[in-house]
């Protein structure tokens, strides 16, 4: 509503004030991603060439995405947002929208559509799972192995980090129940479409206990996306989770001796949120930021530096080489149709109303 | 002689009583102290005592609740929350009338993640009911406006709720915020609530006045509501405003009239809302300050008869507790067993050597906090170099590596080493200060090297040795980044779950009471130490 009342006024008004629009943006952006080389893909794939077409702005990156929720509480309440667009989760967007910290986008108007036409909201499709997330990243928490220490049969199945006889040693998983309750209820032989069901039962949650107890002695938990890569590369471990673009500069960016387990891969989104409240010359600014960076070019650009899938449907198809190592991309992608044959689909809706719940008596579990 | 029998006050030299102008004095002196020390102060009250004294109030606060909706808090007062019913059809009403408002100003789904803590589940029932609910009562609004086109016209509806006087110098710009007409609040109680929050929100939402949009369709629900319990409504008003509140209540008699349940409403939209437990929930969460925050960080819960521990499947809280205070406690010990011989060494040695070494002690205080927890992971992990050299050495096999990370052992070792400064600096300036002619002397007077030690030397040390324990003691306890990085499952501490609740859950509420809990804690131990040491036997030099 908003542009189109802003690009009919600058419409009206080209004749006398041409720069009126360009004019009421902010000339600074301060981004909030997550580091290292995922954000090195961002500045790469968008940040750059919007900075090469609009030379008057800056832009300053701050490195909290981890804590993005909390610090953007705390400034809410002080009242004094500092953020222009801010890259989370879609778990953590949810919240944040939910709280009334970000702002709603409409897709439709706010984003691009398709070169071929198609609407934003169609492209993107159901990865919009919160009215004010813009997703750019389909990435997947999946497993790793070394294949020098995990004997002459490589695990294929999510059910092998169970099976401690096959597969002895220990392993890797991230210290939260989110993937871990599904995967040990997938393994109990629930039927995937009924996971959530289950879990959402005292029943089910003890049973993905269990299920997690007759490993739980040869678990080391991670927080950190590094930390799996480099148990593995340690040998403390033989298999672990981690995100997939993690294992990915492993395998063929450190030449490790690692292979890739892509059964019943968690998808999860990273995306932008815009800040709820931000001056207008800020917020038209990002908003025309955000346009760009999350077009169809843009995002399949990122996949050039980091192998994760770009959440639009008409970026997959432009999914080219890796920018230095020249290799193709698109077979590393978790949405690689050869990756994807089984694939656990998270459910948004059902963490948000039960992540505190299950946290609780997930780390209740753990500290037994 | 006659002088000193005199048994008048003392004067000083301007004719005072001596003792009022050395208060005078004295007051002056005071006064000039503290406006000294006045910006220190200021700031500290500023920036320390008052952010602190607003996160533990966090801790008590709900005010969330009954603001976001008042009507149904209201309500709910009188609903039989263990009775196992839902509460009856008006509750319901209620809710939309505040929903709808909420969702407007988009804080409905605050309201949700604050009950959620609570009641998981309960955060998808108000995102859900936000979506749908300015649709509530859309059955009555079409049939109002059937009846006559102008129940959709703002200026008529102006003509019914507004005040008059408001109502003249509405619609232009900088509209006053809306007051409704006296005659309306009587006999058209519930719609003329429902008009007036919507016209507020609007106008403070949207910049909109109510003279030109149409309200939201919960409004007509309650004008349906009010005219079925007051047909005579009609009477309080003139004109074609009485008309038509007197057709509308004759329409609303006739059986063709369609009414609506607002309890199956919310029931289609998510059957939970049926759910007693969620009005319980709802009830119990209804006043504006709770002590459920600190019932949940006690591991408690409110059940159906005050409160009840929670299931064993649940409780982490006290486990927590009593693990940080026993490691603390620990850390702090193997910190005196390792700091005391350096410091004594140190304090010992020459000034010359002290100094050099000093920095040995000083140097990893300099490096950062996570690089020296990472580098306690390569030593301490199963193919570390700890356990490589045991292998090298044969004094383990290679197949039975020993576990010295991510558990107890890997929280103590490396947090004893980070905190090991804070120990040695005190005890180092206290013994500096200890006279070595005392020990030579118990030694001429026949004392054994250990009795001299132990009977003159000790006791002079213990103030440094205070110090170094409070000091360390109150770091580690409230340490999280090290036991969350090398802690595993049973080496982490009740800071780990306060940062949790902080950045991730956002739950601060609960984050703010277990940090009450802490403190209190804290206190507590200070006020033991006080009792059985003496806190005047601490000293930092």
């Amino acid at each position: 509503m908003k542009l189109r009342n802003l690009s009919a006024l600058a419409a009206t008004t080209a004749l006398c004030a041409p720069m009126a629009l360009a004019a009421d943006m902010a000339n600074e952006m301060t981004l909030v991603s997550w580091g290292g080389a995922y954000q090195q893909s961002q500045l790469k794939a968008y940040v750059e060439p919007y900075l090469e077409m609009n030379p008057d702005v800056t832009v300053v990156w701050d490195e909290s995405s981890a804590e993005a929720t909390a610090k953007l509480r705390a400034m809410s309440e002080a009242g004094n947002v500092t953020w222009d667009l801010v890259d989370v989760v879609a778990s953590d967007a949810m919240r944040l929208c939910d709280e009334g910290l970000a702002m709603e986008i409409d897709p439709d108007e706010d984003l691009a559509a398709a070169p071929d036409g198609t609407s934003a909201s169609d492209d993107f499709g159901d990865l919009l799972v919160s009215d004010c997330f813009v997703p750019q990243i389909v990435y997947s928490t999946t497993f790793g192995y070394r294949t020098d220490l995990v004997g002459d049969t490589a695990p294929s199945s999510v059910c092998d980090v169970f099976d401690l006889e096959a597969f002895p040693g220990k392993r890797a998983l991230q210290k939260r129940p989110i993937d871990n309750m599904e995967w040990a209820l997938f393994c109990d032989g629930v039927a995937k479409d009924e996971i959530y069901d289950v879990l959402g039962t005292d029943e089910g949650v003890a049973r993905a206990l269990a299920k997690l107890d007759t490993i739980k002695d040869s678990v080391v938990w991670w927080t950190a996306g590094a930390e799996t890569p480099q148990l593995l590369a340690d040998g403390e471990v033989v298999m672990g989770s981690t995100f997939n673009g993690r294992l990915f500069s492993a395998i063929a960016e450190q030449d490790q001796p690692i292979g890739m387990l892509w059964d019943m891969q968690s998808f999860d989104l990273d995306g932008w949120i815009v800040p709820e409240g931000l001056p207008e010359d800020r917020k038209a600014r990002v908003m025309d930021f955000l346009k760009f960076a999350t077009d169809t070019q843009r995002l399949a650009d990122q996949a050039k530096y980091i192998s994760y899938g770009p959440a639009r449907a008409s970026s997959a198809p432009l999914v080219g080489k890796h920018e230095e190592l020249g290799i193709d991309m698109a077979p590393h992608m978790p949405t690689d149709p050869a990756n994807a044959t089984n694939v656990h689909i998270y459910d948004y809706e059902w963490w948000a109303d039960n992540r505190d719940d299950m946290d609780a008596k997930f780390q209740a579990w753990l500290a037994q | 002689m006659s002088d000193t029998t005199d048994t008048g006050p003392v004067l000083a030299a301007d004719g005072t009583p001596l003792k009022r102008s050395l208060a005078r004095a004295l007051r002056m002196q005071k006064m000039r102290a503290l406006a000294l020390i006045a910006p220190l102060l200021l700031f500290v009250l500023l920036t320390f005592i008052l952010p602190i004294g607003d996160m533990l109030f966090r801790s008590v606060e709900n005010s969330i609740v009954s603001e976001t909706l008042p009507r149904t808090t209201a309500a709910v007062q009188t609903y039989d929350a263990d009775g196992g019913e839902a509460p009856p059809e008006s509750t319901f009403d209620a809710l939309a009338y505040d929903l709808v408002v909420a969702a407007e100003k988009k804080v409905h789904t605050r309201v949700g993640s604050r009950l959620n803590y609570e009641n998981a589940g309960i955060s998808s029932l108000f995102r859900k009911a936000g979506r749908k609910v300015d649709d509530m009562g859309e059955v009555y609004l079409d049939q109002f406006v059937e009846l006559d086109p102008a129940w959709e016209e703002p200026q008529a509806l102006i003509a019914l709720f507004a005040d008059p006087s408001w109502a003249a110098s509405a619609g232009g710009e900088d509209e006053p915020r809306f007051e409704y007409s006296s005659a309306a609040a009587e006999v058209l109680p519930g719609a003329t609530d429902a008009y007036t929050a919507w016209a507020r929100t609007i106008q403070t939402e949207d910049q909109d006045s109510p003279t030109k949009e149409e309200p939201w369709a919960p409004v007509y629900m309650a004008l349906y509501h009010d005219l079925a319990d007051n047909p005579d409504a009609a009477s309080a008003f003139e004109g074609d405003t009485a008309a038509r509140l007197a057709a509308a209540a004759a329409a609303i008699q006739s059986p063709e009239w369609q009414t609506m349940s607002t309890r199956d409403a919310f029931v289609d939209i998510d059957e939970d809302w049926a759910d007693p437990e969620v009005w319980r929930t709802i009830k119990t969460y209804s006043s504006k300050y709770t002590n459920g925050y600190f019932l949940n960080a006690a591991d408690f819960q409110k059940g159906h008869d005050g409160p009840e521990l929670r299931p064993e499947l649940q409780r982490i809280y006290g486990t927590l507790f009593l693990r940080t205070m026993i490691m603390s406690l620990a850390i702090t010990v193997s910190c005196i067993v390792l700091g005391y011989p350096v410091a004594w060494i140190l304090a010992n040695l020459p000034s010359r050597t002290a100094n050099v070494l000093m920095i040995l002690v000083l140097l990893p205080f300099w490096t950062s906090l996570l690089v020296r927890t990472s580098a306690w992971k390569v030593m301490l992990q199963q193919q570390g170099v700890i356990n490589d050299v045991l292998v090298w050495l044969g004094i383990v096999a290679d197949n039975d590596r020993l576990v010295m990370i991510n558990n107890q052992f890997g929280t103590i070792v490396a947090m004893t080493h980070i905190l090991l400064p804070f120990m040695i600096l005190p005890m180092y300036s206290v013994m500096q200060t200890i006279n070595p002619s005392y020990l030579r002397a118990a030694k001429s007077l026949g004392a054994t090297n250990w009795t001299a030690f132990w009977r003159v030397y000790f006791p002079q040390s213990v103030p440094g040795i205070g110090a170094g324990s409070i000091l360390v003691f109150i770091l580690a306890i409230g340490y999280y980044i090290t036991p969350e990085l090398v802690g595993g499952t049973k080496g982490v501490f009740i800071s780990n779950r306060i940062a949790f609740h902080i950045s991730q859950s956002l739950n601060w509420g609960l984050a703010a009471a277990l940090g009450t809990i802490l403190l209190v804690v804290v206190l507590l131990l200070y006020w033991a130490y006080d009792k059985i040491v003496g806190i005047d036997n601490v000293k930092l030099g």
